[in-house]
């Protein structure tokens, strides 16, 4: 008898076991990739410079405030770039100009620079450190919203994740309603109040309306929905003042209802916090007759006229909403907008049915190449072609386990891993039978050539496997999802066929081999 | 017993030039393909773009799609009929519009042709320039780590003259395969790219295994003393032949199938990997061998003239 034939079996017992273990049940822990379950895959990009820019101009805003509240006359404070250009308007004022910027200096986010007390002008920059923390703050704000809205809209399973400084990745497996899903993720959802100045001619030219506009209003487009071909289109629809008089900010709480005025469409209600209710309160009072335009990422919804000092802190946003658009919507105001509008950079969407079609193509051509191939192996090496496919029966069985074990994902290309890593994995059994029966020829005794067969054809077993399996590493590091998926059944595959096609065959030959007295012939 | 080959002793070595000029007429077809097609046509993983498979209730009329297509003005669109006559995949090249309303248009326009019925988007692939640029740089790194990842390991493993000899080997893998892909009108996709990475891995392989027999048998005296290194190389390429083509036959089986019955999607990658399967072999047998072969004469040759030079001397 061979030595540590026992402890050999207990390893591939447990192997065996523990494979069974972590795959069962196979249906729960196989995870299958979106080109299979279908789903969404996005690469969003956070437009963390708007982010910047807007961050940048309320702090313009206040400052003119800050100004106003101490009674320095200023010409000008705006936006240039990064800072804030400040002109005053007379020279008496410049000492305490510099000194109201104190509050916004003081926490070292901007720097006075380049001051000019003949021309009376000065700059706030942005300090870099400062600059960066808005744009991080931003990204991981955009992930915090988006996680918080998609887990609202049910999905199972979602992967939401930062790639780098300004990009968000997003797949949702096995959604269905790919448009509607992609709507929710990829609006802004900021919400705005604005004074309507004047109606405008809808099939008018927006530029030639916007030539005429004074710089502090704007034209905004209204959105319309074709009933026929369910295609939208926008059309210049009012000038309003540009400054907000609320944002969504201002809300504590949306929901659905009914659109008591239009059968079939639906609304979205929503409630004001405290200091959100009040500023209503003051505004309705001060514009009655007035319109109001009720504004969604630069499109107006509505712009119904105030009629009277609105107290209860409550509104409605129409706009013929199908219930699912309400529902979403809700769901936006409720999670607050985005700080920064994101951008599609990648997007590969695959419906339910094609995944079904590319599973069921994929296991027939897994079944199919395992056969020929378990038939091959038979025919041309008879009983140690039997052994070398219960083998391969083994591989399969622990990549499939050791892909649910490490949570791996199955992927289209992944199942064509597969499929090679069956023709592959034979390899080495052919490698070892091969020079097994060059060793027979050379007049070995059977066990002799057992022996020498498999100590001979290690070492350049090993060479191969090592150069598969650093190209392996190399697709894993480059390659998106679906390659990433092939590189893995490959990987996995032939490191397990070094147990399986090595360890695993030699212990079946010695098992039929060497427990015997005398073996005349082996079956090769 | 089955056996392909008993004790061959085929010449392989000897008629290698008859393999170089193979070669250099099978690249030279693919050469010419490329060239004259304007290098391979990428798919929009590196060129970027927006694709979208349809599948139609009916068969459709190609011109429907195409007049709808027309209508909407998002440049030229390729159409193409995919796997069965009711699917259809829309190629859309990159436009200033984000994807949605791209998707948006292609589905009002689609439903807007009376004539098409009723269509169901199955997939939606959009790649904006960023994201194809970026993984253009990566294409390119991920081949040049694989080829010198291997370079490195068989020149360390055995010598450098064989990892040289591997590497240009396994190039002409590649350029073989990428010459069919062009001659064939197939697009040059990441999956593509990951049977090219594959096929660099399995040929080397496949010449691995030549070397280390051709070192084995370096090491033993007796039997082998006294051959010209080309003999010897010709006598592990035959040793190791029954192994290299049974293994290529398995792997053989497992591309065809994965080419015939595996998928519209999966064909391109198949089809590399099978042309990969088949030229990877090759390879091995006529042309890694060969160029060992071919090198160390260059350099015996040398070194003889440079003995005589001294003695002349």
């Amino acid at each position: 008898m061979p030595r540590n034939l026992w402890p050999r079996i207990v390893l591939v017992a447990l192997v065996v076991l523990g494979s069974v273990w972590y795959l069962y049940p196979p249906k729960q822990t196989i995870n299958l990739g979106l080109d299979l379950q279908g789903g969404i895959h996005l690469v969003l990009g956070v437009e963390t410079s708007k982010a910047l820019a807007a961050q940048i101009d309320r702090v313009a805003e206040d400052l003119k405030a800050a100004f106003d509240r101490k009674g320095i006359a200023v010409k000008r404070v705006a936006r240039e770039g990064a800072a804030v250009v400040v002109d005053i308007a007379s020279p008496q004022v410049w000492t305490d100009a510099l000194t109201a910027t104190n509050d916004f200096t003081a926490g070292g986010g901007f720097e006075r620079r380049e001051e000019d007390q003949a021309a009376g002008r000065f700059k706030l920059v942005m300090s870099e450190r400062y600059a960066a923390k808005v744009k991080e703050d931003a990204a991981a704000q955009v992930l915090e919203r988006l996680r918080n809205r998609i887990d609202q809209f049910g999905v199972r399973e979602p992967t939401i994740a930062r790639q780098g400084p300004d990009r968000v990745l997003v797949q949702l497996p096995g959604v269905q309603d790919v448009a509607r899903a992609k709507a929710l993720i990829g609006q802004t959802g900021l919400l705005e109040f604005k004074l309507v100045e004047r109606f405008v001619d809808e099939t008018a030219r927006a530029e030639e309306i916007e030539r005429e506009l004074p710089p502090d209003q704007q034209l905004l487009p209204r959105r319309i929905v074709d009933k026929e071909t369910k295609t939208e289109r926008r059309v210049p629809y009012v000038v309003v003042r540009r400054a907000a008089l609320l944002t969504g900010e201002g809300l504590s709480e949306a929901r659905v209802e009914a659109d008591p005025n239009s059968l079939g469409n639906w609304q979205v209600g929503v409630t004001f916090n405290s200091s959100g209710t009040q500023r209503f309160g003051e505004i309705t009072e001060r514009n009655v007759g007035r319109h109001l335009a009720i504004v969604l990422d630069g499109v107006v919804t509505s712009a119904p006229r105030i009629n009277e000092r609105i107290p209860g802190g409550r509104a409605v946003i129409t706009g013929q909403f199908t219930v699912e658009q309400a529902q979403d919507l809700k769901i936006v105001l409720n999670e607050g907008a985005l700080p920064a509008s994101v951008e599609n950079l990648e997007e590969r969407t695959v419906g339910p049915s094609l995944g079904a079609d590319s599973i069921r193509q994929g296991v027939i051509a897994i079944l199919a190449s395992g056969a020929i191939v378990f038939v091959f192996m038979l025919v041309y090496y008879r009983l140690s072609g039997l052994i070398a496919d219960v083998a391969l029966g083994l591989n399969l069985l622990i990549l499939l386990a050791c892909m649910a074990a490490f949570g791996a994902t199955l992927t289209l290309p992944g199942i064509a891993g597969i499929a090679l890593t069956i023709g592959m994995a034979v390899d080495t059994n052919i490698l070892i039978f091969e020079r097994i029966r060059e060793e027979l020829r050379l007049g070995k005794t059977p066990r002799g050539a057992v022996e020498a067969g498999f100590t001979r054809a290690f070492r350049t077993i090993i060479d191969t496997h090592v150069t598969v399996l650093v190209t392996a590493a190399i697709l894993y590091n480059f390659g998106t999802g679906p390659v990433k998926g092939f590189a893995v059944s490959l990987f996995v595959g032939l490191a397990a066929s070094l147990f399986t096609a090595v360890f695993f065959t030699r212990l079946l030959f010695d098992l039929i081999y060497m427990g015997r007295q005398k073996v005349s012939a082996i079956s090769i | 017993m089955i056996q392909l080959f008993r004790d061959p002793t085929y010449d392989f070595i000897g008629k290698r030039r008859w393999a170089y000029v193979l070669s250099a007429l099978v690249i030279a077809v693919g050469v010419v393909s490329l060239v004259s097609k304007g290098g391979l046509r990428y798919d929009i993983d590196f060129a970027g773009g927006t694709l979208i498979q349809v599948r139609f209730a009916e068969r459709p009329q190609i011109g429907a799609i195409r007049a709808s297509l027309t209508r909407i003005q998002l440049g030229d669109s390729v159409i193409q009929e995919f796997g069965d006559p009711r699917e259809f995949i829309l190629r859309l090249p990159l436009t200033k519009l984000p994807s949605e309303e791209i998707i948006k248009r292609v589905q009002g326009a689609l439903g807007a042709e009376a004539s098409l019925g009723k269509f169901e988007i199955r997939r939606v692939e959009f790649v904006g320039p960023q994201v194809g640029r970026e993984l253009q740089l990566q294409a390119i790194y991920a081949v040049v780590a694989g080829l010198v990842g291997i370079l490195l390991y068989v020149a360390i493993r055995f010598d450098l003259k064989g990892g040289v000899a591997a590497i240009v080997a396994v190039f002409h893998d590649v350029l073989v395969s990428v010459g069919m892909l062009s001659l064939t009108d197939r697009e040059f996709s990441l999956p593509v790219l990951a049977a090219l990475l594959t096929i660099i891995g399995y040929s080397v392989n496949d010449t691995i295994v030549a070397y280390d027999r051709l070192r084995e048998n370096r090491g033993r005296t007796g039997a082998f003393r006294g051959i010209g290194f080309a003999a010897m190389m010709n006598i592990a390429v035959n040793q190791t032949l029954s192994r290299t083509v049974l293994t290529a036959l398995t792997t053989f089986f497992a591309t065809a199938i994965l080419l015939f019955f595996g998928g519209k999607v999966l064909e391109d990658f198949a089809f590399a990997l099978f042309v990969g399967v088949i030229t990877g072999t090759y390879s091995t047998i006529y042309i890694a061998g060969a160029l060992v072969v071919e090198w160390t004469a260059y350099v015996e040759g040398r070194l003889r003239r440079g003995k005589k030079a001294v003695a002349k001397a």
